[in-house]
């Protein structure tokens, strides 16, 4: 069936299989290999993107329950050339290790920084909670988050 | 994992995914935020050769205020219920359980008709909607009917919901002001999922005493309950630490305790046991004498 939806700002109209699950249809039908399949289960939230500006596990949606969306993956953060802040963030605290992880984490850190814009440790821990890294420890995840929240803060001129 | 092969429908109204679900019958699934039925299809636990999207039907999304109900459309995901100020002033104990499901991506899709049919007997909703006494709406050819939640959860993931019906919303009498609540859960440190939780709603009359309490429990028996005899042992008591503990030992009274690897059953029942009580003095310490 015919889908039509935005993805990282460009309009797309695609033929897909009805069970064709969105995070496939980015991968290997958009070719935006950026949003990683983990453990395919709604738990580890390596394939969350944007789904209408909020994160989601995309191996649990179906890419026709997206028609008529608008979704950004890690492919879209970056503008003109410029890290968005969080991929400042992930680089300058050394937010990951082996990056399986990483931008489904920063999918969901922006999720996080659209509701508050100085989020607390708390806050971060608990809305990074549907991610999982084995390399980590989360530590330098929670300061990149932290990074991105000021420096965001500072542009907005807060 | 992909899931089975199947034909796609959106509906555009309650009818039209009525007249849908009457073509295809027992070859159709409704799908709301795919939560739940997603990951079943994976699995291949469920097959349906037919989904019917109902999301895009702009009444089963609405949360409003009508005739002094609060009532929530039945594809309203978990964050949008979590966050509507209407449900917050007016519903906290609802707002605070669905604030408890999963993680935020589960939230962001998960609705909250999709979790009372599937009926997970670790899902948090139930324990709230229990409490609240919530009255579930399922619509059927040629009208509908109500079913109250402490009739609906029938079975581990069984409910009243019959072939051809279909959940369109849930409607719940506001929170008495003065009121206290809370939602105490246990969460698998994986899944997210209740190992146990409570939900406990009551009242204090002017002298300081339980006028009335209302006990949801999830997550510890195959379908979620009313703590009868929980309620009971506070009604007309006063609300203080001993009585608390003693009707928050009867919890488990009577249950057949879930037991797997993650908890033995006895274990489970000691958890109930502990978050009652939690939740209990939660609700107390919010209450308004």
């Amino acid at each position: 069936m015919r889908v039509n939806l935005t993805v990282n700002g460009q309009p797309r109209s695609d033929e897909i299989e009805p069970r064709l699950l969105l995070v496939h249809y980015l991968r290997d039908v958009a070719g935006l290999t950026g949003t990683h399949v983990g453990c395919e289960s709604t738990l580890c939230g390596a394939c969350t993107v944007l789904l209408d500006g909020k994160a989601v596990k995309s191996c649990t949606v179906l890419a026709v329950q997206a028609d008529g969306a608008s979704v950004t993956t890690v492919e879209g953060l970056a503008k003109d050339g410029k890290f968005h802040p969080i991929q400042d963030g992930f680089w300058e605290e050394h937010g990951l290790q082996c990056g399986y992880c990483t931008p489904g984490m920063m999918m969901a850190a922006v999720d996080l920084l659209s509701r508050t814009t100085n989020p607390s440790e708390d806050e971060i821990r608990h809305a990074l909670e549907g991610n999982l890294c084995r390399c980590t420890g989360y530590q330098h995840i929670i300061k990149a988050v932290q990074y991105a929240a000021e420096k965001m803060r500072a542009a907005a001129g807060r | 994992m992909y899931p089975g092969q199947f034909e796609y429908h959106r509906a555009a109204s309650i009818k039209d995914a009525l007249d849908l679900l009457k073509r295809y019958g027992d070859d159709a699934k409704l799908l709301s935020g795919g939560h739940s039925l997603i990951p079943m299809m994976k699995l291949r636990l469920a097959q349906p050769a037919h989904l019917i999207d109902v999301t895009k039907i702009a009444e089963m999304r609405a949360i409003s205020e009508s005739n002094g109900k609060i009532v929530i459309g039945a594809a309203a995901a978990h964050d949008t219920v979590a966050n509507s100020s209407l449900v917050r002033d007016k519903l906290g104990l609802l707002a605070e359980a669905a604030a408890a499901i999963g993680d935020v991506q589960v939230r962001n899709r998960g609705t909250i008709g999709g979790s009372l049919t599937h009926a997970d007997p670790a899902a948090d909703y139930p324990a709230a909607v229990l409490a609240l006494e919530g009255e579930i709406k399922l619509e059927r050819e040629g009208g509908s009917r109500t079913v109250k939640a402490a009739d609906f959860f029938l079975d581990l993931m069984t409910t009243a919901v019959q072939p051809g019906e279909l959940l369109s919303q849930i409607s719940f009498a506001p929170i008495p002001a003065g009121a206290g609540y809370s939602y105490q859960k246990y969460p698998h440190p994986a899944s997210g999922f209740a190992m146990v939780g409570v939900a406990a709603l009551l009242s204090l009359d002017r002298s300081g005493k339980i006028a009335s309490a209302r006990v949801g429990v999830t997550g510890l028996g195959p379908k979620a309950f009313r703590a009868s005899a929980v309620e009971a042992a506070l009604a007309g008591k006063s609300a203080d630490a001993a009585t608390i503990a003693a009707a928050a030992a009867k919890t488990a009274d009577g249950i057949d305790a879930l037991g797997d690897i993650h908890a033995s059953s006895e274990y489970r029942a000691e958890l109930a046991r502990v978050y009652a009580r939690r939740a209990i003095q939660a609700a107390v310490a919010r209450a308004k004498a």
